[in-house]
């Protein structure tokens, strides 16, 4: 009778690798710098490419000559994106590439070329609706409405009226976009800095084609990806650039690498849209919202006129009487890309602002008004709120630290309390792998994901090692290259429920196998062996080692696949998250400082307690980044991206962020979930949080997030007057 | 405050002139001149390829990591782009070539400084220690991997040669100090928590013995 095993996880109890706190399996390549990523690619005879991007807010091509360029010594190779007549839609446009045999030389030939344009008129004010009516740059994305909200007003205890922001920020990859192509005997291989290894070839394939009539097999294309230095969310394609050094490759019979110089890559390799609104809101005397109004505008650049989905407003309550309609603004700027937690970061800024707002006019604590008011989230994540705020306000001290908005002190620097609240999806992405038995003992997996840096390699290691009952360094995981079997993009936090999933799977359907073998041999019911410590089990009788019973299977050893997502109870999705700060500002000078910053976040059944924590740690030192520093800074004059550089794009440094505590919410209920991504819902609430920390400090709502010290201070002015 | 090194701060009886001063001279003032007024709207990136003159490839020999390297390099060429390019020690990374991100961080004559702020032919005759000379069991490296001071691991050499000449020079440091003293470099991904724990590890094992 052959062995049927329960596709699930163990109980929680017997894990020795899952939930556990296990050093990234890459740890040391990429410390010591010995990880190899897409920029890093220098095979032999490698050309450098530099791109010529467009300085301005709008223009037609009136002239672009190449020939002087490709004169110029050590270039080989010149490509035009536009030709005469095009129209370049924003700052940072792509116009030409030079590949040379230095990146000097390439940079030489840049200068080189003869590029002259006509100007056309732009507009990228995001936050000027008015600007934008009258510059006729305005789409509307409709209105809806539920219950009776003029009703609702009228019978309100509390009405406020107030206004929210958050500026377009840029992704910001320490390692630009590109990619190293190079073709061998009619087959393109590409180092590419991607989160979407298996997916890449087709879109090479497809773009090669449409771009240049170059014709390649999907089959003859392979992309290989093993360290990615930053994505989210901006690097899911093959991108023009790419195809540009796939076909200089081509044409020069040579590997091109082309990297994105800093400026371009902040002006056209992504960004995330930005959000205004104008909100009413309503609250009776207990705190709960009785009606919501809002009208929102913003830009996802690039000519689109988009901005954030009016469907999820407002975010996470569903309120019974609301109003909402939306705006787009076109505007010339670079187009949007996903964003880690597309759009969740705006609609929770823009949402969760308001609500503090109606709690600080009740005089209310804020935790009391989010708790009022859960019955309007969503019913699976209502206990898991609750006990989230409850958890935050104890590490961070609320109840002793709070006090009414405004009442931050009396000296200039004022101190404040501010909470929010997220969801996110993260269910798992499709994806396959292979797993395999070697007969000496050593076990692979084998899938076309990518480890962006979330330690995807270090999870899937743990669940073989976990199921086999073997030692993590018994376990080989191989994926980064797309000849392995396809696994989904990593984005939306997929790909740990992507990849856990089917390796579980495979993994439970090869040890099936192995067990046949072993109950033959040791002539045992296969339905009864286990393994642990790396041996097998017949109950509590040990009835082989590991090793000595994967030497039992001859030499093709046992070779299984996975699928998912499955309804079997390994993955699920959506995530709940509690965020709180305590911050002090400097009335004088603007200055924001996090004083402390508290994130208790769900996220069902944790593979790996280290890198998890790692996540949201790092979740929150982004939001700490979006809400005091960062912004895309477009100059209404020129049209362009004026601070497209690291000294003027504003990051945290080390000493920026005060103290992070970070607690994941993990009853054995969490456990029983499954797998559920992570990486988006930390970064979500940190906007608002700090934002309605400031408001608690000083009393007063800066509107837009980031809280830069002249924002600070021209709401502290405006406050006043 | 953000910059405590003094090998990437200009100083009195140098050469007087390195691309540090250089940037800082022409790009630093364009780049206010852009937020002030935006009349050409040129950036600091601009500004700085419209300066560099290209002349003759010369010979010049480094020392990198205890072994002579000969080449062949025109006097604008970085030390960065030649150690990534012409020796193919990728470990520092090209993210801002602006001086602003600590990427790109190594060691010349034992002093932390930033790949990108010297060229190839100002380092004739120092020693140039890149994190590829770091042993397999580097304490820093293993410090790093245990306190997961890292995600896409695309700034972490930098911050690895960063913490290393830190904590070698400032055993007993404090958490102040840390926080000044590995100012100078950017991490997007968020490792901060998990690299100022490791630095406090190693300044506190070394201040205590
Ligand atoms: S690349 Fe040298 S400091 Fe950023
Ligand atoms: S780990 Fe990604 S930039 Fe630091």
């Amino acid at each position: 009778m052959a062995t049927e095993l329960k596709v699930a996880w163990g109980p929680r109890k017997d894990n020795v690798y899952l939930g556990k706190e296990i050093t990234r399996l890459d740890g040391v390549e990429k410390a010591s710098g010995a990880a190899k990523y897409a920029a890093d690619a220098n095979p032999k005879g490698c050309l450098y490419a530099k791109v010529l991007s467009f300085k301005g807010g709008a223009g037609k091509v009136k002239s672009l000559n190449l020939d002087d360029a490709l004169k110029v010594p050590g270039v080989k190779a010149v490509h035009a994106f536009v030709k005469e007549g095009d129209e370049l839609q924003w700052d940072g446009a792509l116009v030409a590439a030079v590949a040379a045999e230095r990146q000097e030389q390439a940079e030489d030939g840049v200068r080189a070329i003869k590029f002259t344009f006509d100007t056309m008129e732009h507009f990228v004010d995001e936050d000027d609706l008015k600007g934008a009516e009258a510059a006729k740059r305005t789409k509307d994305l409709g209105n809806n409405t539920k219950g009776d909200v003029e009703a609702a007003l009228k019978s309100a205890a509390v009405v406020h009226k107030g206004q929210y922001g958050i500026a377009t920020i840029s992704h910001m990859c320490l390692e630009t976009h590109g990619s190293c192509t190079r073709w061998e005997e009619g087959k393109l291989i590409v180092n590419h800095s991607t989160q979407n290894v298996s997916g890449t070839p087709a879109n090479f394939v497809s773009e090669l084609q449409k771009q240049h009539n170059i014709s390649v097999d999907a089959a003859d294309v392979t992309v290989l990806c093993q360290f990615v230095g930053g994505g989210f969310g901006s690097k899911f394609a093959a991108d023009d650039w790419g195809v540009a050094a796939a076909k200089m490759s081509k044409e020069t019979g040579r590997p091109v690498r082309l990297m994105l110089d800093r400026a371009t890559e902040l002006k056209i390799a992504g960004t995330r849209p930005s959000g205004f609104a104008e909100v009413t809101i309503a609250a009776d005397k207990d705190g709960k919202i009785v009606a919501w109004d809002s009208h929102h505008w913003g830009t996802n650049g690039g000519m689109k006129g988009g901005t954030i989905n009016l469907a999820q407003f407002p975010y996470v309550f569903d309120f019974d009487n609301r109003n909402r309609k939306a705006t787009g603004l076109v505007t010339n700027a670079g187009p949007d890309r996903a964003w880690r937690a597309p759009p969740h970061p705006q609609l929770c800024a823009l949402t969760d602002t308001a609500i503090d707002d109606i709690a600080a006019k009740l005089g209310k604590s804020a935790v009391d008004v989010f708790l009022a008011n859960i019955d309007k989230t969503p019913e699976k994540l209502q206990a898991t709120y609750v006990a989230e705020i409850k958890r935050a306000a104890e590490l961070i001290g609320w109840s002793k630290k709070w006090h009414p908005h405004g009442k931050g002190g009396d000296g200039d620097v004022k101190r404040g309390l501010g909470m929010a609240i997220h969801t996110w999806g993260g269910r798992a992405h499709a994806g396959t792998c292979t797993v395999r038995i070697n007969p000496d003992g050593s076990v692979e997996s084998l899938s076309g994901t990518q480890d962006i840096g979330t330690g995807t390699r270090t999870a899937i290691a743990m669940v073989l090692a976990e199921t086999f009952g073997i030692t993590l360094d018994a376990v080989k995981v191989r994926y980064g290259s797309s000849v392995y079997p396809r696994s989904g993009p990593s984005g939306g936090s997929t790909t740990i429920g992507g990849v856990t999933g089917p390796n579980r799977r495979a993994a439970i359907a090869a040890l099936g196998k192995l067990f046949d073998v072993v109950a033959e041999k040791h002539k045992v019911d296969g339905n009864n062996l286990t393994t642990k410590g790396g041996k097998i089990w017949n109950g509590d009788k040990e009835v082989c080692t590991w090793k000595a019973a994967c030497g039992l299977l001859g030499m093709m050893g046992i070779e299984t696949t996975g699928e998912g997502p499955k309804d079997d109870g390994l993955t699920s999705e959506q995530v709940g998250g509690v965020q709180m700060a305590d911050v002090s500002v400097d009335t004088k000078t603007g200055i924001v400082r996090i004083n402390q910053f508290v994130a208790v976040q769900d996220c069902g059944l944790i593979v790996d307690l280290l890198t998890a924590k790692s996540q949201v740690y790092g979740g929150l030192i982004m939001g700490i980044a979006y809400s005091l520093t960062e912004e895309q800074i477009l100059d209404n004059k020129t049209g362009r991206y004026i601070n497209a550089d690291l000294e003027n794009y504003k990051l945290p440094r080390i000493g920026d962020i005060g103290e992070l505590i970070v607690e994941m919410y993990q009853p054995d209920s969490e456990y029983e979930r499954g797998v559920i991504g992570l990486g988006e819902p930390p970064v979500i609430a940190c906007g608002a949080a700090i934002s309605n920390a400031v408001a608690n400090a000083t009393g007063v709502r800066v509107p837009t997030i980031p809280l830069t010290p002249k924002r600070v201070l021209d709401a502290l002015k405006a406050a006043k007057a | 405050m953000r910059d405590p090194r003094e090998e990437t701060i200009p100083n009195a009886n140098g050469s007087g002139f390195n691309r540090r001063d250089f940037l800082r001279g022409s790009g630093a003032a364009v780049a206010v001149t852009a937020l002030a007024t935006s009349d050409q709207g040129a950036t600091a990136q601009d500004a700085k390829k419209a300066n560099v003159a290209s002349a003759k490839a010369q010979d010049v020999t480094l020392n990198v990591n205890g072994k002579e390297h000969k080449l062949s390099l025109e006097p604008r060429v970085t030390l960065l782009d030649t150690l990534r390019d012409d020796l193919n020690l990728t470990g520092c990374k090209d993210v801002c070539d602006t001086t602003n991100c600590g990427a790109c961080t190594v060691l010349i004559d034992g002093k932390p400084t930033y790949a990108c702020s010297r060229l190839a032919h100002e380092c004739v005759g120092k020693k140039v220690t890149t994190i590829e000379s770091l042993a397999a069991n580097d304490p820093v490296v293993a410090g790093f991997v245990k306190h997961d001071a890292q995600q896409c691991g695309f700034c972490t050499p930098g911050f690895v040669m960063a913490t290393k000449a830190f904590c070698d020079k400032n055993p007993g440091a404090t958490l102040a100090q840390v926080r000044a003293g590995l100012g100078g470099n950017i991490c997007r991904c968020g490792t901060y928590v998990g690299i100022t724990a490791c630095a406090m590890e190693l300044v506190t094992k070394k201040g205590g013995k």
